[in-house]
Protein backbone atom coordinates (compact mmCIF):
# COMPACT_ATOMS: atom_id res chain seq x y z
CA UNK A 1 0.00 0.00 0.00
CA UNK A 2 2.46 2.55 1.23
CA UNK A 3 4.97 2.00 -1.53
CA UNK A 4 2.16 2.56 -4.00
CA UNK A 5 1.37 5.90 -2.45
CA UNK A 6 4.79 7.23 -3.29
CA UNK A 7 4.64 6.54 -6.98
CA UNK A 8 1.03 6.94 -8.01
CA UNK A 9 0.75 9.64 -10.61
CA UNK A 10 3.45 8.58 -13.08
CA UNK A 11 2.22 5.00 -13.34
CA UNK A 12 -1.49 5.60 -13.45
CA UNK A 13 -1.64 8.60 -15.74
CA UNK A 14 -1.79 6.54 -18.95
CA UNK A 15 -5.07 4.85 -18.01
CA UNK A 16 -7.00 8.06 -18.47
CA UNK A 17 -9.20 7.28 -15.48
CA UNK A 18 -10.19 10.08 -13.09
CA UNK A 19 -7.37 10.76 -10.64
CA UNK A 20 -9.44 10.03 -7.59
CA UNK A 21 -7.21 7.47 -5.96
CA UNK A 22 -3.85 9.26 -6.24
CA UNK A 23 -5.48 12.38 -4.84
CA UNK A 24 -6.69 10.35 -1.88
CA UNK A 25 -3.22 8.96 -1.35
CA UNK A 26 -1.56 12.36 -1.41
CA UNK A 27 -4.13 13.65 1.03
CA UNK A 28 -3.38 10.73 3.33
CA UNK A 29 0.32 11.36 2.87
CA UNK A 30 -0.02 14.98 3.96
CA UNK A 31 -1.98 13.77 6.98
CA UNK A 32 0.88 11.52 7.98
CA UNK A 33 3.46 14.09 6.93
CA UNK A 34 4.03 15.90 10.25
CA UNK A 35 5.36 12.75 11.89
CA UNK A 36 6.72 11.10 8.80
CA UNK A 37 8.42 14.01 7.13
CA UNK A 38 12.00 12.80 6.79
CA UNK A 39 11.93 9.04 7.32
CA UNK A 40 8.52 7.38 7.17
CA UNK A 41 8.25 4.84 10.02
CA UNK A 42 8.18 1.32 8.72
CA UNK A 43 5.78 -1.34 9.90
CA UNK A 44 7.37 -4.72 10.47
CA UNK A 45 4.72 -7.40 10.23
CA UNK A 46 5.29 -10.91 11.49
CA UNK A 47 6.68 -13.48 9.08
CA UNK A 48 7.48 -17.16 8.89
CA UNK A 49 11.00 -16.27 10.11
CA UNK A 50 9.56 -16.05 13.63
CA UNK A 51 9.65 -19.82 13.81
CA UNK A 52 13.28 -20.12 12.77
CA UNK A 53 15.07 -18.06 15.41
CA UNK A 54 18.85 -17.87 15.56
CA UNK A 55 20.69 -20.84 17.03
CA UNK A 56 21.82 -20.12 20.58
CA UNK A 57 24.20 -23.02 21.14
CA UNK A 58 24.82 -26.60 20.14
CA UNK A 59 24.04 -29.52 22.39
CA UNK A 60 25.96 -32.61 21.30
CA UNK A 61 25.92 -31.39 17.71
CA UNK A 62 22.21 -30.52 17.76
CA UNK A 63 21.55 -26.80 17.27
CA UNK A 64 19.32 -25.41 20.02
CA UNK A 65 17.28 -22.23 19.67
CA UNK A 66 14.82 -20.50 21.95
CA UNK A 67 11.79 -22.57 20.90
CA UNK A 68 13.69 -25.68 21.95
CA UNK A 69 14.47 -24.08 25.29
CA UNK A 70 10.76 -23.31 25.69
CA UNK A 71 9.98 -26.94 24.94
CA UNK A 72 12.46 -28.03 27.61
CA UNK A 73 10.87 -25.60 30.03
CA UNK A 74 7.34 -26.86 29.25
CA UNK A 75 8.49 -30.46 29.73
CA UNK A 76 10.12 -29.54 33.02
CA UNK A 77 6.95 -27.76 34.19
CA UNK A 78 4.86 -30.77 33.18
CA UNK A 79 7.05 -33.22 35.09
CA UNK A 80 7.19 -30.91 38.08
CA UNK A 81 3.43 -30.39 38.25
CA UNK A 82 2.69 -34.10 38.14
CA UNK A 83 5.52 -34.99 40.49
CA UNK A 84 4.40 -32.45 43.07
CA UNK A 85 0.73 -33.25 42.51
CA UNK A 86 1.06 -36.98 43.00
CA UNK A 87 3.97 -37.13 45.43
CA UNK A 88 1.96 -37.56 48.60
CA UNK A 89 -1.42 -38.84 47.54
CA UNK A 90 -4.16 -38.49 50.12
CA UNK A 91 -7.62 -40.00 50.18
CA UNK A 92 -8.99 -36.52 50.81
CA UNK A 93 -7.04 -34.52 48.24
CA UNK A 94 -5.60 -31.09 48.89
CA UNK A 95 -6.19 -28.22 46.53
CA UNK A 96 -3.27 -28.95 44.21
CA UNK A 97 -3.81 -32.70 44.17
CA UNK A 98 -7.48 -32.29 43.31
CA UNK A 99 -6.53 -30.00 40.42
CA UNK A 100 -4.20 -32.64 39.01
CA UNK A 101 -6.82 -35.32 39.61
CA UNK A 102 -9.39 -33.22 37.79
CA UNK A 103 -7.14 -33.04 34.75
CA UNK A 104 -6.41 -36.75 34.77
CA UNK A 105 -10.07 -37.55 35.32
CA UNK A 106 -11.06 -35.38 32.39
CA UNK A 107 -8.88 -37.40 30.04
CA UNK A 108 -9.98 -40.71 31.55
CA UNK A 109 -13.73 -40.08 31.51
CA UNK A 110 -14.36 -37.53 28.76
CA UNK A 111 -11.88 -38.81 26.21
CA UNK A 112 -11.00 -42.41 27.11
CA UNK A 113 -14.11 -44.02 28.54
CA UNK A 114 -16.54 -42.04 26.41
CA UNK A 115 -15.04 -43.30 23.18
CA UNK A 116 -13.26 -46.54 23.96
CA UNK A 117 -15.27 -48.01 26.80
CA UNK A 118 -13.86 -48.93 30.20
CA UNK A 119 -11.68 -51.87 29.13
CA UNK A 120 -9.92 -50.35 26.13
CA UNK A 121 -9.66 -46.96 27.84
CA UNK A 122 -7.60 -48.61 30.56
CA UNK A 123 -5.16 -49.94 27.96
CA UNK A 124 -4.70 -46.71 26.05
CA UNK A 125 -5.06 -44.24 28.89
CA UNK A 126 -1.30 -43.68 29.37
CA UNK A 127 -0.80 -42.60 25.77
CA UNK A 128 -3.93 -40.43 25.68
CA UNK A 129 -2.95 -38.72 28.95
CA UNK A 130 0.60 -38.14 27.75
CA UNK A 131 -0.59 -36.67 24.45
CA UNK A 132 -3.17 -34.42 26.13
CA UNK A 133 -0.87 -32.96 28.75
CA UNK A 134 2.17 -32.70 26.53
CA UNK A 135 0.23 -30.78 23.90
CA UNK A 136 -1.47 -28.64 26.56
CA UNK A 137 1.75 -27.61 28.29
CA UNK A 138 3.57 -26.92 25.05
CA UNK A 139 0.62 -24.93 23.66
CA UNK A 140 0.15 -22.79 26.72
CA UNK A 141 3.67 -21.33 26.47
CA UNK A 142 2.32 -19.39 23.49
CA UNK A 143 0.58 -16.90 25.78
CA UNK A 144 2.92 -16.91 28.78
CA UNK A 145 4.71 -13.55 28.90
CA UNK A 146 8.40 -13.63 27.91
CA UNK A 147 8.05 -17.08 26.36
CA UNK A 148 5.42 -15.94 23.85
CA UNK A 149 5.75 -18.79 21.41
CA UNK A 150 4.18 -22.22 21.61
CA UNK A 151 6.51 -25.19 21.87
CA UNK A 152 4.28 -26.90 19.31
CA UNK A 153 4.75 -24.17 16.71
CA UNK A 154 7.70 -25.90 15.08
CA UNK A 155 6.84 -29.05 13.22
CA UNK A 156 8.93 -31.47 15.30
CA UNK A 157 6.51 -31.81 18.20
CA UNK A 158 3.22 -32.18 16.29
CA UNK A 159 4.88 -34.55 13.84
CA UNK A 160 6.32 -36.73 16.60
CA UNK A 161 2.98 -36.87 18.39
CA UNK A 162 1.15 -37.62 15.15
CA UNK A 163 3.55 -40.49 14.40
CA UNK A 164 3.03 -41.85 17.93
CA UNK A 165 -0.72 -41.64 17.42
CA UNK A 166 -0.43 -43.28 13.98
CA UNK A 167 1.62 -46.19 15.28
CA UNK A 168 -0.74 -46.56 18.24
CA UNK A 169 -3.91 -46.93 16.21
CA UNK A 170 -2.30 -49.28 13.71
CA UNK A 171 -0.91 -51.34 16.59
CA UNK A 172 -4.33 -51.36 18.26
CA UNK A 173 -6.01 -52.57 15.09
CA UNK A 174 -3.44 -55.26 14.27
CA UNK A 175 -3.33 -56.50 17.86
CA UNK A 176 -7.10 -56.90 17.90
CA UNK A 177 -7.43 -58.64 14.55
CA UNK A 178 -5.32 -57.81 11.47
CA UNK A 179 -7.99 -59.14 9.11
CA UNK A 180 -10.77 -57.04 10.62
CA UNK A 181 -8.61 -53.94 10.82
CA UNK A 182 -7.63 -53.91 7.17
CA UNK A 183 -11.05 -55.06 6.05
CA UNK A 184 -12.80 -52.31 8.00
CA UNK A 185 -10.42 -49.58 6.99
CA UNK A 186 -10.04 -50.56 3.33
CA UNK A 187 -13.27 -52.38 2.43
CA UNK A 188 -16.12 -50.78 4.38
CA UNK A 189 -19.10 -53.11 4.57
CA UNK A 190 -22.43 -52.43 2.93
CA UNK A 191 -20.93 -51.32 -0.37
CA UNK A 192 -21.53 -53.20 -3.62
CA UNK A 193 -18.21 -54.66 -4.77
CA UNK A 194 -17.58 -52.62 -7.97
CA UNK A 195 -17.57 -49.47 -5.84
CA UNK A 196 -14.49 -50.80 -4.04
CA UNK A 197 -12.43 -49.80 -7.08
CA UNK A 198 -13.10 -46.18 -6.10
CA UNK A 199 -13.59 -46.51 -2.37
CA UNK A 200 -10.52 -48.56 -1.47
CA UNK A 201 -7.89 -46.11 -2.77
CA UNK A 202 -9.74 -43.23 -1.12
CA UNK A 203 -9.93 -45.10 2.17
CA UNK A 204 -6.29 -46.11 1.89
CA UNK A 205 -5.18 -42.51 1.45
CA UNK A 206 -7.56 -41.08 4.02
CA UNK A 207 -6.67 -43.62 6.71
CA UNK A 208 -2.94 -44.03 6.25
CA UNK A 209 -1.86 -40.70 4.75
CA UNK A 210 -4.37 -37.96 5.51
CA UNK A 211 -4.83 -38.86 9.18
CA UNK A 212 -1.26 -38.27 10.39
CA UNK A 213 -0.82 -35.31 8.04
CA UNK A 214 -3.94 -33.53 9.31
CA UNK A 215 -3.08 -34.33 12.94
CA UNK A 216 0.28 -32.63 12.42
CA UNK A 217 -1.01 -29.69 10.39
CA UNK A 218 -3.99 -28.96 12.61
CA UNK A 219 -1.88 -28.49 15.72
CA UNK A 220 1.07 -26.84 14.00
CA UNK A 221 -0.98 -24.35 12.02
CA UNK A 222 -3.24 -23.48 14.94
CA UNK A 223 -0.27 -22.54 17.06
CA UNK A 224 1.60 -20.81 14.23
CA UNK A 225 -1.38 -18.73 13.18
CA UNK A 226 -2.19 -17.88 16.79
CA UNK A 227 1.33 -16.62 17.33
CA UNK A 228 1.34 -14.64 14.08
CA UNK A 229 -1.99 -13.00 14.98
CA UNK A 230 -0.75 -11.95 18.40
CA UNK A 231 2.49 -10.60 16.93
CA UNK A 232 0.50 -8.72 14.31
CA UNK A 233 -1.73 -7.04 16.90
CA UNK A 234 1.05 -6.09 19.27
CA UNK A 235 3.40 -4.99 16.49
CA UNK A 236 0.59 -2.79 15.14
CA UNK A 237 0.06 -1.34 18.61
CA UNK A 238 3.73 -0.52 18.91
CA UNK A 239 3.76 0.97 15.41
CA UNK A 240 0.70 3.15 15.93
CA UNK A 241 1.45 4.42 19.41
CA UNK A 242 5.24 4.72 19.49
CA UNK A 243 6.25 5.15 15.84
CA UNK A 244 3.31 7.20 14.56
CA UNK A 245 1.94 8.84 17.69
CA UNK A 246 -0.71 11.55 17.67
CA UNK A 247 -4.19 10.55 16.54
CA UNK A 248 -2.89 7.21 15.32
CA UNK A 249 -2.67 6.15 18.98
CA UNK A 250 -6.45 5.62 18.92
CA UNK A 251 -5.95 2.86 16.36
CA UNK A 252 -3.17 1.53 18.56
CA UNK A 253 -5.56 1.31 21.50
CA UNK A 254 -7.94 -0.65 19.31
CA UNK A 255 -5.29 -3.12 18.20
CA UNK A 256 -4.11 -3.49 21.80
CA UNK A 257 -7.65 -4.37 22.90
CA UNK A 258 -7.86 -6.92 20.08
CA UNK A 259 -4.50 -8.29 21.17
CA UNK A 260 -5.87 -8.94 24.65
CA UNK A 261 -9.03 -10.55 23.31
CA UNK A 262 -6.98 -12.83 21.09
CA UNK A 263 -4.69 -13.71 24.00
CA UNK A 264 -7.77 -15.02 25.80
CA UNK A 265 -8.82 -16.77 22.61
CA UNK A 266 -5.39 -18.40 22.41
CA UNK A 267 -5.88 -19.92 25.87
CA UNK A 268 -9.08 -21.50 24.58
CA UNK A 269 -7.29 -22.72 21.44
CA UNK A 270 -4.43 -24.18 23.47
CA UNK A 271 -6.79 -26.27 25.62
CA UNK A 272 -9.03 -27.11 22.68
CA UNK A 273 -6.20 -28.36 20.48
CA UNK A 274 -4.88 -30.57 23.29
CA UNK A 275 -8.40 -31.96 23.68
CA UNK A 276 -8.89 -32.44 19.95
CA UNK A 277 -5.51 -34.17 19.50
CA UNK A 278 -6.21 -36.64 22.30
CA UNK A 279 -9.81 -37.05 21.16
CA UNK A 280 -8.85 -37.83 17.57
CA UNK A 281 -6.25 -40.34 18.74
CA UNK A 282 -9.00 -42.01 20.76
CA UNK A 283 -11.34 -41.95 17.76
CA UNK A 284 -8.73 -43.54 15.51
CA UNK A 285 -8.08 -46.25 18.09
CA UNK A 286 -11.82 -46.80 18.43
CA UNK A 287 -12.23 -47.17 14.66
CA UNK A 288 -9.28 -49.56 14.56
CA UNK A 289 -10.56 -51.88 17.27
CA UNK A 290 -14.21 -51.77 16.17
CA UNK A 291 -15.67 -55.12 15.18
CA UNK A 292 -17.70 -53.76 12.29
CA UNK A 293 -18.69 -50.30 11.20
CA UNK B 1 -9.50 1.33 -15.17
CA UNK B 2 -10.01 -2.06 -16.81
CA UNK B 3 -9.47 -5.40 -15.18
CA UNK B 4 -6.00 -6.04 -16.61
CA UNK B 5 -4.66 -2.78 -15.24
CA UNK B 6 -6.10 -3.54 -11.81
CA UNK B 7 -4.51 -6.98 -11.87
CA UNK B 8 -1.19 -5.46 -12.90
CA UNK B 9 -1.37 -3.16 -9.88
CA UNK B 10 -1.75 -6.05 -7.43
CA UNK B 11 1.55 -6.92 -5.83
CA UNK B 12 2.73 -8.92 -2.83
CA UNK B 13 1.90 -12.51 -2.04
CA UNK B 14 -1.16 -13.76 -3.90
CA UNK B 15 -1.19 -16.65 -1.40
CA UNK B 16 -3.11 -14.44 1.02
CA UNK B 17 -5.98 -14.24 -1.44
CA UNK B 18 -5.76 -18.00 -1.90
CA UNK B 19 -6.06 -18.52 1.81
CA UNK B 20 -9.10 -16.27 1.93
CA UNK B 21 -10.74 -18.48 -0.68
CA UNK B 22 -9.64 -21.64 1.11
CA UNK B 23 -11.24 -20.45 4.35
CA UNK B 24 -14.72 -20.10 2.85
CA UNK B 25 -15.49 -23.81 2.72
CA UNK B 26 -14.36 -24.70 6.25
CA UNK B 27 -16.12 -21.60 7.59
CA UNK B 28 -19.42 -22.73 6.15
CA UNK B 29 -18.73 -26.30 7.28
CA UNK B 30 -17.96 -25.37 10.87
CA UNK B 31 -21.04 -23.17 10.91
CA UNK B 32 -23.22 -26.06 9.81
CA UNK B 33 -21.66 -28.46 12.33
CA UNK B 34 -22.14 -26.11 15.27
CA UNK B 35 -25.61 -25.01 14.16
CA UNK B 36 -26.83 -28.56 13.79
CA UNK B 37 -25.37 -29.48 17.18
CA UNK B 38 -27.25 -26.62 18.81
CA UNK B 39 -30.38 -27.77 17.03
CA UNK B 40 -29.84 -31.31 18.27
CA UNK B 41 -29.25 -30.20 21.84
CA UNK B 42 -32.36 -28.03 21.73
CA UNK B 43 -34.39 -31.04 20.64
CA UNK B 44 -32.79 -33.47 23.06
CA UNK B 45 -30.94 -31.72 25.90
CA UNK B 46 -30.01 -35.00 27.60
CA UNK B 47 -27.70 -35.87 24.67
CA UNK B 48 -25.72 -32.62 25.03
CA UNK B 49 -22.50 -34.27 26.22
CA UNK B 50 -22.39 -36.89 23.50
CA UNK B 51 -23.28 -34.37 20.80
CA UNK B 52 -20.58 -31.99 21.95
CA UNK B 53 -17.91 -34.68 21.56
CA UNK B 54 -19.17 -35.41 18.06
CA UNK B 55 -19.25 -31.69 17.34
CA UNK B 56 -15.58 -31.27 18.25
CA UNK B 57 -14.64 -34.23 16.08
CA UNK B 58 -16.64 -32.75 13.20
CA UNK B 59 -15.06 -29.33 13.65
CA UNK B 60 -11.59 -30.87 13.83
CA UNK B 61 -12.08 -32.66 10.52
CA UNK B 62 -13.63 -29.64 8.82
CA UNK B 63 -11.16 -27.02 9.97
CA UNK B 64 -8.26 -29.23 8.89
CA UNK B 65 -9.07 -28.02 5.37
CA UNK B 66 -8.48 -24.42 6.42
CA UNK B 67 -5.14 -25.37 7.91
CA UNK B 68 -4.14 -27.22 4.79
CA UNK B 69 -4.96 -23.93 3.04
CA UNK B 70 -2.58 -22.00 5.31
CA UNK B 71 0.14 -24.61 4.92
CA UNK B 72 -0.19 -24.51 1.13
CA UNK B 73 0.31 -20.75 1.23
CA UNK B 74 3.50 -21.14 3.22
CA UNK B 75 4.80 -23.95 1.03
CA UNK B 76 4.04 -22.50 -2.41
CA UNK B 77 3.70 -18.79 -1.57
CA UNK B 78 7.43 -18.16 -1.18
Amino acid sequence: MRSDAHRPSSQRSFTGAPKLEPALFTELATLIAPTAADAPPEFHGPSIEEFFPEVLFELAGVPIHRIHLIQFLATLALVLVFWLGTRRMKVVPGRFQSLVEMGLDFVRVNIGEDLLGKKDAQRFLPILTTIFFMVLFMNITGIIPFLNIAGTSIIAVPLTLAIVSYITFIYAGIKKSPKNFFKNSLFPSGVPWPIYIIVTPIELISTFVIRPVTLTLRLLMNMMVGHLLLVLFFAATQFFIIDMGGWWSALGAGSLAFGFVFTLFEILVAVLQAYVFALLTAVYIQLAVAEEH
Amino acid sequence: MDATTVLAEVNGSIATVGYGLAAIGPAIGVGIVVGKTIEGVARQPELAGRLQVLMWIGIAFTEALAFIGIATGFIFGF
